[in-house]
């Protein structure tokens, strides 16, 4: 789960990295009066989970309330990269002397915790890698030994941090970044830029924040920020019905039980020359109830023209997946669609015989995954 | 010979009286497999179909002499399980459990690599090696024993291809499903090791998906240091950045991960991808002739 920048720097203040005191907003009446009480100067940041919202308009300096009530109303409804903003942060303006970055995230190659420091901030992390190497230290933590001073010691000497203040400042953050990320069950958490003012006050200027979902059931007050409108609206209707489902921009509906097969059948798709409308993982049960679920999700995307339902059956069973299509047949107006079934593993006689023997028009039997998909590229033509 | 698991397997299922640890472990029993013992806290002393049950794994290694333990318990629990197994003197530890926490499980294994044992999972299928031993959910009925040994990040779709294989008439020494999480407790790289070494491997098949960088690394270590055939699968060509494809650890983060990136990765190191699981199945066949 993706956090908002002003969610993230609440979990940094929960561990005492300095952030700027700010106020959350939702409409220009809101963003005046959080101007009035921080006084001065104040910067007005769209909240949404996508980068480069600087270059889109989305954050904008206010000298005052006239003005930071202007600037809201210019930010808010703007549509950055597919994202609609609807929420604002608004925080007293900092000064800037330097930009640094600093970062820790779950590296799954090496199975360690990875901190990455740049005294070159500000900018893309991909772009100092790649431009200026040097410049970026990485550091590995071991699980198990966990946090200790030398690792802040190793990325502000490595980093080239000389100012004797900022490099306390700067290791005092590293261990509590450290902290949040394990205390949060991160996977990413990531401060770019890590400002300097002129009066070397070393604060987080701006906030990344990935929460592990399997470690969610630990944070219930994080959980409860997960904000339904920033996901797509069919996929926030086939989480609370508890469909695993990500749309894609085609016309084939594609379902599949389990994660891998999901995933190659919507590629057999396109590999026939189709254009899969989603992805679609029914999920290790598959009861006749979660078919009727899923189809619901998927017919929900106007532009599905034809279903393919690939199953393979392991702890899924072939007849409660065709029960489960006749069932949704008969609540849901699902007589637009031709149904191209494959179902093959435990239980498929079964199953192929309840469809058969159901005699509808629009369920059209296949024997292999590869000719499923051909006929059911052919039926959205 | 097989990996992982062979006739030598004494098998322990943590978690034997709950729903899934007792219909998949009778299942795997059925199948022929040595189930030595379960373990349920508060129920040692009881049985499930005749099989003792224990309060500790330490009881079901010195008593009903178990070897491998398969873990069916909630992912709150898993962690403790994987622990108590390794401590118990366990040397294979196989967990099927999902959604366990990726920080607690990168613990365990910095612990458990340090300590020499094999550890397959989390959230994966479990492991088969036909004709010998089936420890996890693997529907056994669809393969065949032989000597292709099929690894996988994935259940189901490891389902499609072996049942591909079957129908051509080729059957397999081991099937191993790693998992789809961030963290698991073996690699491709570790599996592939095992099937180098193993006699009854003669050609290897690898079925990756997007995200991580196993795929990458296990195409320099064939170049390196294997000397049977090898061919690969990747799923997830259609996915889109920055979304989880079911699997958690299934995501491509920037320009990492992408199904693209790994096949050029094979082939570089001169593995062939297949396109769609009949095709790789085909080329499996072309091969073995």
């Amino acid at each position: 789960m993706d956090l908002y920048e002003y969610q993230g720097k609440d979990l940094f203040a929960r561990v005492g990295i300095p952030v700027s005191d700010g106020r959350l907003a939702t409409s220009p009446e809101d963003a005046r009066k959080a101007a009035e009480e921080l006084g001065g100067p104040v910067v007005v940041k769209a909240q949404v989970l996508t980068g480069g919202r600087g270059k889109a308009g989305g954050v904008k300096l206010a000298e005052d309330p006239d003005d930071a009530e202007a600037k809201a109303r210019d930010i808010l409804g703007l549509d950055i990269r597919g994202h609609v903003v609807r929420t604002l942060w608004i925080e007293k303006a900092s000064d800037i002397a330097r930009e640094y970055y600093l970062s820790i995230t779950f590296d799954r190659g090496a199975k360690k915790p990875l901190f990455m420091f740049t005294t070159q901030g500000g900018v893309e992390i991909e772009q100092v890698a790649e431009e200026n190497p040097d410049a970026l230290v990485r550091l590995h933590v071991d699980a198990l030994e966990g946090f200790q001073p030398w690792v802040a010691r190793r990325l502000v000497y490595g980093g080239g941090v000389e100012d004797p203040s900022e490099q306390k400042q700067i290791a005092a953050i590293v261990e509590k970044l450290y902290r949040a990320f394990v205390e949060f069950d991160a996977m990413l958490c990531e401060i770019n830029p890590l400002i300097v003012t002129p009066e070397s006050e070393v604060k987080a200027l701006d906030s990344k924040f990935t929460v592990d979902d399997s470690g969610l059931f630990r944070h219930p007050d994080v959980a409860e920020w997960r904000d339904p409108t920033a996901a797509d609206p069919i996929e926030t209707f086939a989480r609370e019905k508890g469909v695993t489902y990500v749309k894609l921009d085609g016309n084939v509906g594609v379902l599949a039980n389990g994660a891998g097969l999901g995933m190659s059948t919507v590629d057999v798709v396109a590999h026939a020359g189709g254009r899969p409308a989603n992805f679609c993982d029914l999920g290790g049960g598959g009861s006749a109830e979660g078919v009727v679920d899923a189809l619901e999700v998927i017919t929900r995307d106007e532009q599905v023209r034809s279903i393919f339902f690939n199953i393979f059956g392991g702890i899924t069973r072939c007849d409660e997946v065709a029960r489960g299509i006749l069932a949704a047949l008969d609540t849901l107006d699902m007589s637009r669609y031709p149904i191209v079934v494959r179902l093959d593993g435990t239980n498929a006689e079964e199953g192929r015989q309840i469809l058969a023997d159901a005699g509808r028009e629009n369920i059209h039997p296949e024997a292999t995954m590869l000719d499923g998909a051909r006929r059911a590229v052919e039926l959205a033509a | 010979m097989a990996i992982i698991l062979d006739n030598d397997t004494r098998l322990v299922v943590a978690g034997l009286t709950g729903s899934e640890g007792r219909f998949h472990g009778l299942r795997n029993r059925a199948y022929g497999t040595n189930l030595v013992a379960g373990v349920t806290p508060g129920k040692g002393g009881q049985d499930v179909e005749g099989v003792p049950v224990f309060d500790t794994v330490a009881e079901a290694v010195d008593e009903a002499g178990a070897n491998t333990s398969l873990i069916f318990v909630p992912a709150r629990f898993a962690v403790d399980a994987i622990y108590e197994a390794v401590d118990a003197g366990i040397g294979t530890v196989i967990c099927i459990t999902e959604h366990i926490p990726a920080h607690d499980m990168l613990r365990a294994y910095t612990y458990f690599r340090g300590k020499g044992t094999t550890m397959i999972g989390p959230n994966c299928p479990g492991v088969l090696s036909p004709g010998k031993a089936n420890a996890g959910i693997i529907p056994a009925e669809i393969f065949s024993e032989g000597s292709v040994g099929l690894v996988s990040r994935s259940g189901t779709l490891t389902y499609q291809i072996g049942h591909e294989l079957t129908q051509l008439g080729l059957g397999n020494s081991t099937i191993v499903g790693i998992g789809g999480d961030p963290v698991v407790g073996s690699s491709f790289v570790d599996v592939i090791e095992k099937f180098e070494t193993d006699e009854q491997t003669e050609l290897i098949v690898l079925v990756g998906e997007i995200g991580g960088d196993e795929e990458e690394k296990a195409a320099a270590y064939v170049a390196e240091h294997v000397t049977k055939p090898v061919l690969a699968y990747i799923a997830g060509f259609s996915a889109p950045p920055g979304k989880t494809m079911g699997h958690a650890g299934a995501i491509i983060s920037g320009s990492a991960g992408t199904a693209q990136g790994k096949k050029e990765a094979l082939e570089a190191r001169g593995i062939e991808v297949g396109t769609t699981p009949t095709e790789v199945a085909q080329m499996v066949a072309e091969r073995m002739k």
